[in-house]
């Protein structure tokens, strides 16, 4: 064992940093973080032990429930838009028809390269009430200004759904249309002889064939959806209630508002910290389990294959039993 | 909302196009694509134009569509404003370091995974798996409690350190190394005499440099323009990167509008201009994990 040990050293060492650091940096945090969420700590004097208090005082916070009915309502309403809108696109790009995909993909692509403060600047004055470019637009065609991120708040959230569509749209077109060049030419071509149309070809082929590629972008953009901060931070000009009437308050806003930026609610805040991994480990879970079709010849076979596995270890184990 | 509307009479002036037009189908998806693109460019193109005028023209109703004069004006403002080299610096700093150490440290990982056939590879290799199920979230507040005990408030140390051996990268790399890694050849460097703890960095790192190039994108790209955890830890205005110099520049009263646009186009402009000239590097980095190569 120890002559093993000695000759794969150098594979120990190579994968020595990972493990170190994530003790360190990320295991230790995430321990802590539980444990520190059934205590009140200010940070600095001693902690007190107070079990589910801090749950029970969040459940009971309105500006808790407004955080996440404004967190799912922007993550549901602009994945519609970033789905829908990503594989259409795709499709286009994809079907031969045009030139060009490079120059196109470059530029859907722009958002996803630049500074979400930067960007969400720009956003700001375009939004604006009696100057902003939107508004202007409005007004060329008949429309009155709207009042986006003032007002009564409730459309400030639709400012940071255009935002969130905006950003997203070009990277789940990129790997969409990724996928789409993966699938085999044969299977169009065969399409094309039983005399497909682009709209069966697109649902009956395209989005089968890329499920699990959907699923993994859906994961992505929901927890981007639950760390949603900076966007709505700034439209707000930096206001930590998220606006007029906590209209474009989010999750992560009302996290980081509780400790360490505004106030020293360490536990309560480790507490939201622990509602929201909840969420969005809910919420891939669901996803992958709702979507799998218990018909699919691959899931199947998986299973299959899976049973098969155990029932071998369990061979094995019964012959070592035997032996000893 | 009238926008909208004019969206939906578009759409079917685009629909009927394609039924009536011969060749109308391809230049209905010519003029989808090119509407997509242009509200893709509008925000891009509106900072530039910013970026030109004074506040009060910023303010004017209707908004002016041109460039304006006021560029060299918004230059001198910004810079009596804040110290825009020393924040491009420090962003520099940052990234690049940490870029470095997670190529390093990733490309060993993934290769020892790759190659090594180690006592309990397979355990760890689940673990590593495991933890990239365990979304970072949960740890945030004990994470800048940690960074305060440890005095890194105002260090880059807290943003280059710990998250720099990370799950995904290794694991990536690991993918990578089993497809273009040959066994035949780190055996024949061995057999060689080539001591084991060099053999990669001889003979397989430079078979990694496409992977190297797409990692490191990705990473440099998420650093660069991160704003949350830079945000928690870097306090002191000497110290700030990018993003932070931006937000120090908007919400007090008299905002210079026309400068902090400057910023915001000298902040995004070399971070575009590289993407700009290798768009193929960046998508593919950035939906690196996502699409199977």
């Amino acid at each position: 064992m120890r002559k093993e040990l000695k000759k794969y050293r150098v594979a120990y060492m190579y994968i020595a940093p990972f493990f170190i650091l994530f003790a360190i940096f990320g295991l230790f945090p995430i321990v802590y973080g539980f444990y520190l969420s059934f205590f009140r700590w200010d940070g600095m004097t001693a902690m007190h032990f107070i079990g589910l208090e801090n749950y029970i005082n969040i459940f009971k916070d309105v500006l808790f429930w407004r955080a996440l009915r404004n967190t799912l309502v922007i993550g549901i309403i602009a994945h519609i838009p970033i789905l829908l809108g990503g594989l259409a696109l795709a499709f286009i790009l994809n079907s031969k028809m045009v030139k060009g995909q490079n120059i196109f993909k470059t530029i859907y692509f722009m958002p996803m390269v630049t500074s979400a403060v930067a960007i969400s600047i720009v956003f700001q004055q375009m939004f604006g009430n009696n100057y902003g470019v939107i508004n202007y637009f409005n007004v060329l065609l008949g429309g009155d200004k709207i009042n986006w991120l003032g007002g009564d708040g409730s459309l400030i959230k639709w400012a940071v759904i255009v935002m969130f569509a905006w950003k997203w749209i070009g990277w789940n077109m990129v790997i969409y249309l990724a996928g789409m060049q993966g699938i085999s030419n044969d299977i169009y071509e065969a399409a094309q002889i039983d005399g497909a149309s682009q709209t069966q070809v697109m649902f009956r082929i395209c989005i089968p064939l890329l499920k699990p590629i959907i699923i993994f972008t859906v994961i992505q953009s929901t927890i981007g959806m639950f760390n949603l901060f900076t966007e709505p931070f700034i439209l707000t000009n930096q206001n930590w209630n998220g606006g007029t009437n906590n209209g474009g308050l989010t999750l992560m806003m009302y996290l980081l508002n509780k400790a360490p930026q505004g106030g020293t609610l360490y536990g309560y805040a480790s507490a939201i910290a622990y509602i929201i991994t909840m969420f969005i480990v809910l919420i891939s879970v669901a996803v992958n389990k709702g979507t799998t079709d218990k018909s699919d010849p691959d899931y199947i076979a998986q299973q299959d294959m899976k049973r098969m596995r155990k029932e071998r270890r369990r061979a094995e184990r019964q012959k070592g039993a035997a032996k000893v | 909302m009238r926008l909208l509307i004019l969206f939906a009479i578009i759409a079917a002036i685009l629909l009927v196009i394609r039924k009536i037009v011969p060749k109308g189908k391809t230049i209905a998806l010519y003029a989808v694509l090119i509407i997509v693109a242009l509200i893709m460019l509008l925000p891009f193109y509106m900072m530039f134009i910013m970026s030109t005028h004074t506040t009060s023209e910023i303010f004017h109703f209707p908004p002016y569509m041109t460039f304006g004069k006021s560029l060299i004006e918004n230059f001198k403002s910004m810079n009596e404003q804040v110290n825009f080299m020393r924040s491009f610096a420090n962003s520099c700093i940052v990234t690049f370091s940490y870029v470095v150490l997670v190529l390093l440290f990733c490309s060993i990982g993934g290769y020892a995974f790759a190659v090594y056939d180690f006592p309990g590879r397979s355990a760890l290799f689940a673990i590593l798996l495991g933890t990239m199920m365990i979304p970072a979230t949960a740890g945030v507040i004990p994470w800048y409690i940690m960074m305060s005990k440890f005095h890194w408030i105002d260090k880059f140390w807290a943003l280059i350190i710990p998250n720099c051996a990370n799950a995904f990268g290794i694991y990536w790399m690991r993918q990578y190394c089993k497809n273009n890694v040959p066994v035949a050849l780190v055996e024949a460097a061995r057999i060689d005499g080539c001591a084991e703890s060099l053999i990669f960095f001889r003979v397989v790192a430079p078979i990694l440099k496409p992977a190297y190039a797409a990692l490191g994108i990705m990473n440099f790209v998420n650093v660069w323009n991160d704003f949350m955890q830079p945000m928690m830890v870097l306090k002191s205005p000497k110290m700030q990167t990018l993003p932070l110099l931006l937000k120090s520049m908007v919400g007090d009263r008299g905002t210079d509008y026309g400068a902090m646009m400057l910023a915001s186009t000298c902040a995004v402009l070399p971070i575009l201009i590289a993407f700009l000239s290798a768009s193929q590097y960046f998508m593919s980095g950035l939906t690196a994990g996502a699409v199977k190569e």
